[in-house]
């Protein structure tokens, strides 16, 4: 196979500007996430632990195997909204392996507002749902939440994709055969209690895990019954009476012990197979993908560069090198395992979408999953491209990304624009995962364009009135529209309303891909239907 | 007059943890047997596994065994003891638990209940110290125990006042008032603690000296009452009024000033008819002493002492229990050399040393010439919530203060405690930081340099990499399930929280 080689001096005052650039934008976000991962702070973690509780993060360590990798979703959830008041949404989300087992794990964190279910709590609990559904991976939910964040209720309560949603994904999975698994460690109130309630087997700490439909102060208020909340609904009851749980834990260690002991039995396999070879380090230094990405995002580079950065040995077999050539595709290894690479080197024509198209027909046929690196402005616009139909050229390309049954993976490296985000899989093409570096930008087209067509529209209607406006009237005009866009286009208010599945740190892609394929190999993926169409 | 001899056979130990264990090896090396009189709880300890009985009295709760005198007693009597040694802490310095054990017809190892009522109710010591002319610090010990004028005795002391339990040691009760403002709040506190934590509300009144340290003289009146001194401690590295670390001798004293104390202590020991060990602390600011207190038991620190002058205090307390120590006045004691202590607790010095109790996992002390320890549980053992949280007690001795110390810092790195934390990241700190390497450092010097938690170090990737593993061996290995992706080429397979 063909070793790509890189045309980088690493020595240059640009690449040097470049690295320089893309630190800060790195440590900045490494930032951000150590602030979220404090939880509700210190204070509150006291107070959580001195009720003898881990913290939900200390929790997923203890579960885990040790010495293996965690990959987290949507860290920096509700990042900037609610006023601040819910760090990371309040729950920890991702993919841990257990005796081996990948799975789901969902940990409500208790030092933030109590664990209470703010939107964006509910939609990355769904989310985290979706992701073992996809890729049937047992569901671990270690419950530690007073239920939905009442202030909120409108927004988390009624909808089809609000709570609810929650207990209907877990009757679905449990009857996809996908294990449902609760540890309470905490209180599990009202539309909480249904969490273990719907799960197949449960686990419960005492003293600290509760479940009832309604606390000691609503049992009192509507029945007049005084009762309080161990006799209600504590381990020791739900354990020996109520058979609501079916593992009696002495703590919160005890209690993920016996967890792991249930997945050591959950008698899973994967069931993919595929030719997977003996993993190969890049040969290029995949940090050096820090001085390949231009500072200013209108300098264009050549995505061959950071393709050599993240595939095994640096080695990919391109198709169509000679057609289409704003966009690369081609078949490579990570971490052995085959994928096809769709990336974007430009704007996308005609032919670039067709070779896209073909390319994915490629990948159906031999059961190779693919990858999206997306930095794209968008389709080519004016008249000979309209006139050749680009429209439907393109469509082909949505077709073909919207049927493929292989798992698919996207990585917003730089703009994600327009029509380009459906064609190289945006959100709304369900990707098994979706990660944006964290200079990568997200909008229905960049800002200047939007302020320049708001402008001319509005040029338009003044002219026709033999009106005319001022350079400076222009730019003052334009700024809202300017500064909106910088606003809502940036990775952090994207990953914040889990458009993606978070930021990650570019150095290491090639890692997180790796993750997300391995975990896909969990389920069968169908079948294609169709031979391969020459476009 | 002379006084009859009565030999021990069998001794029994109204107490636990290191202390209990320190009472059991001077018995072992006097040829008595021992009776441990223990709680439910501690079972698990090595004191319980050393002792030749032991006798159960009651549930874990203070209340309900170690500080219940009847159940003592009657622990002692059915396993056919002849004395009781109550080591520190409980009811080593309760004059009526005293007297209880001499009407049983046992022998208490410790001063006469008379002198325990005379010298350990502070009060009542202050009124001694007046009779032989002891300096004390400006205070109230009056039976008026009105909040009003409790607070207009304050005003009259002058501000910052400390107020603490008459009956009370190590702490407990007492508070500091700095401003008329919070005098009635911190009074009747002080007050409610005094009640649930030494049975009585009495509590006085004392000025704050702010920048004293705190000197104390062992002290030992022998089988005729003769009491002699051996020598200083000090113990001004203190938090919340509990001692951390202590030193023989004190590094602050001159020759005259150390001549002058001591006959002090002697005096006021002599005036109360003291047998047996005992401390008296001071105050000591700007070249004044002022009397503190006077424990009627062995310390806490004892150790440090032994160490400088190559004793036995506890031997030596049993030998005149039983009538037979007596001060040979030819033989005279010199310190020698220098000798430290710290006091292992288990607690979590990067939250502000809450308690962390628990399983102890492997525990080690590094061995060693001049090291000394004393501990009271094993790997194994259990450190429960119901007791003072201390783990052992280190001990160094050297030939100067400085080898000492830096002694002490390298034992306290090269000590292994598992499965709770500790504060020996804490301890290593102090004894690194430029004032108490000084010894300049005053009471108040862990609330000026250390009022907030330490920092916890960051491990570094070598670290997380070796806990990693050794996870990995705890769980026999990270096996793979399906077999599809082989183990070593899993992406899974190696550590990793990038996001």
């Amino acid at each position: 196979m063909e070793i790509l080689d890189s045309h980088i001096d690493t020595g240059s005052a640009d690449f040097k500007a470049n690295k320089e650039a893309m630190l800060n934008v790195v440590k900045e976000w490494r930032e951000r996430v150590d602030l979220v991962k404090q939880g509700g702070g210190s204070d509150a973690t006291k107070k959580h632990k001195a009720r003898g509780k881990m913290t939900a993060r200390e929790r997923i360590e203890a579960l885990v195997d040790g010495g293996t990798a965690f990959l987290e979703f949507s860290t920096l959830a509700a990042w900037d909204m609610y006023e601040g008041q819910a760090p990371g949404a309040g729950v920890v989300t991702g993919i841990g392996v257990i005796h081996g087992t990948e799975c789901v794990i969902v940990a409500n964190d208790a030092t933030v507002k109590g664990g209470t279910y703010f939107p964006m709590t509910v939609k990355k609990h769904l989310r985290a749902q979706e992701i073992a559904m996809e890729n049937a991976l047992p569901c671990i939910y270690l419950v530690d939440s007073g239920g939905a964040f009442l202030p909120m209720q409108a927004d988390v309560f009624p909808d089809r994709d609000h709570f609810g949603r929650i207990f209907y994904n877990q009757a679905r999975m449990s009857a996809a055969g996908i294990p449902q698994i609760s540890v309470v460690m905490g209180s599990c109130t009202a539309g909480g209690a249904y969490v273990p309630a719907m799960s197949d087997e449960n686990v419960i700490v005492k003293e600290n895990g509760t479940i009832f439909l309604g606390g000691p102060p609503l049992v009192r208020a509507a029945t007049g019954e005084i009762v309080d909340a161990q006799e209600l609904g504590g381990a020791q009851v739900h354990c020996e009476t109520s058979g609501v749980t079916d593992h009696f834990a002495e703590d919160d260690q005890h209690a993920v012990e016996i967890t792991r002991s249930i997945v050591a039995h959950l008698n899973r396999k994967k069931t993919v197979t595929m030719n997977i070879l003996p993993t190969e380090e890049p040969l290029f230094d995949s940090q050096e993908i820090y001085g390949v990405i231009p500072k200013d995002s209108r300098v264009p580079f050549d995505v061959r560069e950071i393709i050599a950065r993240l595939v095994d040995g640096s080695r990919f077999h391109e198709f169509k090198a000679l057609y289409g050539k704003t966009l690369v595709t081609g078949f490579a290894h990570i971490w052995g395992m085959p994928v096809g690479i769709i990336a974007n080197n430009g704007v996308l024509f005609s032919e670039s979408a067709q070779k896209a198209a073909h390319f994915i027909e490629l990948c159906e046929q031999r059961e190779v999953p693919l990858i999206f690196l997306q930095n794209i402005t968008g389709f080519m616009v004016g008249k000979k491209y309209e006139n050749e139909g680009i429209a439907k050229h393109g469509a082909k390309m949505v077709m073909a990304v919207s049927n493929a049954h292989v798992p698919k993976f996207t990585v917003v490296i730089g703009g994600s624009y327009g029509a380009g985000n459906y064609g190289m899989c945006g959100r709304a093409y369900q990707p098994r995962q979706l990660w944006m570096w964290p200079n990568a930008k997200i909008s229905v087209m960049g800002g200047e364009q939007a302020a320049n067509v708001l402008l001319t529209v509005k040029m338009d209607q003044l002219a026709a009135k033999g009106q005319m406006m001022s350079a400076e009237e222009q730019a003052e005009f334009k700024r809202p529209t300017l500064e909106k866009y910088e606003h809502e286009s940036s990775s952090y208010y994207s990953s914040a309303r889990l458009w993606d599945d978070g930021i990650i740190d570019p150095a290491d892609t090639r890692r997180v891909l790796a993750l997300g394929i391995s975990a896909s190999l969990n389920k069968s993926w169908g079948e294609k239907s169709q031979g391969v169409f020459r476009m | 007059m002379a006084k009859l001899i009565k030999k021990f056979s069998r001794i029994a130990i109204a107490n636990r943890g290191e202390v209990a264990v320190r009472i059991i090896k001077a018995c072992e090396e006097l040829g008595i047997e021992t009776v441990l009189l223990h709680s439910e709880v501690d079972i698990n300890s090595r004191a319980y596994r050393m002792a030749t009985k032991t006798v159960c009295i009651g549930p874990a709760p203070t209340a309900e065994s170690y500080l219940n005198i009847q159940a003592n007693i009657d622990g002692a009597l059915g396993a056919g003891a002849q004395a009781i040694h109550p080591g520190f802490g409980f009811l080593s310095e309760n004059a009526d638990f005293a007297e209880a054990v001499e009407k049983a017809g046992l022998t208490f190892i410790g001063p006469s209940a008379e002198a325990i009522r005379s010298l350990g109710d502070k009060v009542h010591c202050k009124e001694l110290a007046k009779k032989a002319g002891l300096p004390l610090v400006p205070g109230y010990q009056g039976e008026n125990q009105a909040v009003n004028n409790l607070i207009q005795e304050a005003e009259r002391i002058g501000y910052p006042v400390i107020v603490k339990a008459a009956a009370g040691g190590g702490g407990r009760g007492m508070k500091l008032i700095k401003s008329s403002a919070e005098a009635a709040e911190l009074i009747e506190s002080a007050q409610r603690e005094a009640q649930s934590a030494f049975g009585s509300p009495k509590v006085f009144l004392e000025k704050y000296l702010d920048r004293a340290k705190h000197i104390e003289f062992q002290i030992f009146g022998d089988s005729t009452g003769h009491v002699v001194h051996f020598f200083d401690r000090e113990c001004s590295v203190q938090r919340r009024h509990q001692k951390i670390i202590e030193e023989a001798t004190s590094p602050s004293l001159t020759d005259e000033l150390r001549r002058k104390m001591g006959e002090a202590a002697c005096a006021i020991a002599t005036l109360g008819k003291y047998k047996g060990a005992g401390t008296v602390e001071f105050l000591l600011q700007d070249g004044e002493f002022y009397l503190l207190e006077v424990n009627t038991r062995l310390q806490v620190e004892h150790p440090v002492t032994e160490e400088v002058l190559g004793v036995d205090l506890v031997k030596m307390q049993i030998l005149t229990a039983q009538g037979e120590f007596l001060h040979d006045p030819t033989h005279v004691r010199i310190p020698r050399g220098h000798s430290i202590e710290c006091r292992i607790y288990a607690e979590n010095p990067f939250m502000g040393g809450v308690p962390s109790t628990g399983l102890l996992g492997h525990v080690e002390w590094p061995e060693g010439p001049g090291r000394r320890y004393e501990y009271g549980f094993d790997s194994g053992d259990t450190i429960t919530p119901f007791y003072d949280p201390m783990i052992a007690k280190v001990i160094v001795w050297d030939e100067n203060r400085p080898r000492a110390i830096q002694k002490m810092i390298r034992v306290l790195k090269d000590s292994v405690v598992f499965g709770v934390h500790t504060n020996i990241p804490y301890l290593i700190e102090i004894l690194s930081h430029k004032e108490f390497v000084m010894g300049t450092m005053t009471t108040r010097f862990i609330e000026t340099y250390f009022a907030d938690p330490i920092k916890e170090p960051e491990m570094t990737d070598v670290e997380k990499k070796i806990a990693a593993e050794a996870m990995v061996q705890l769980r026999g290995g990270a096996k793979a399930t399906g077999g599809v992706t082989p183990v070593t080429n899993s992406p899974w397979a190696s550590f990793w929280r990038g996001i």
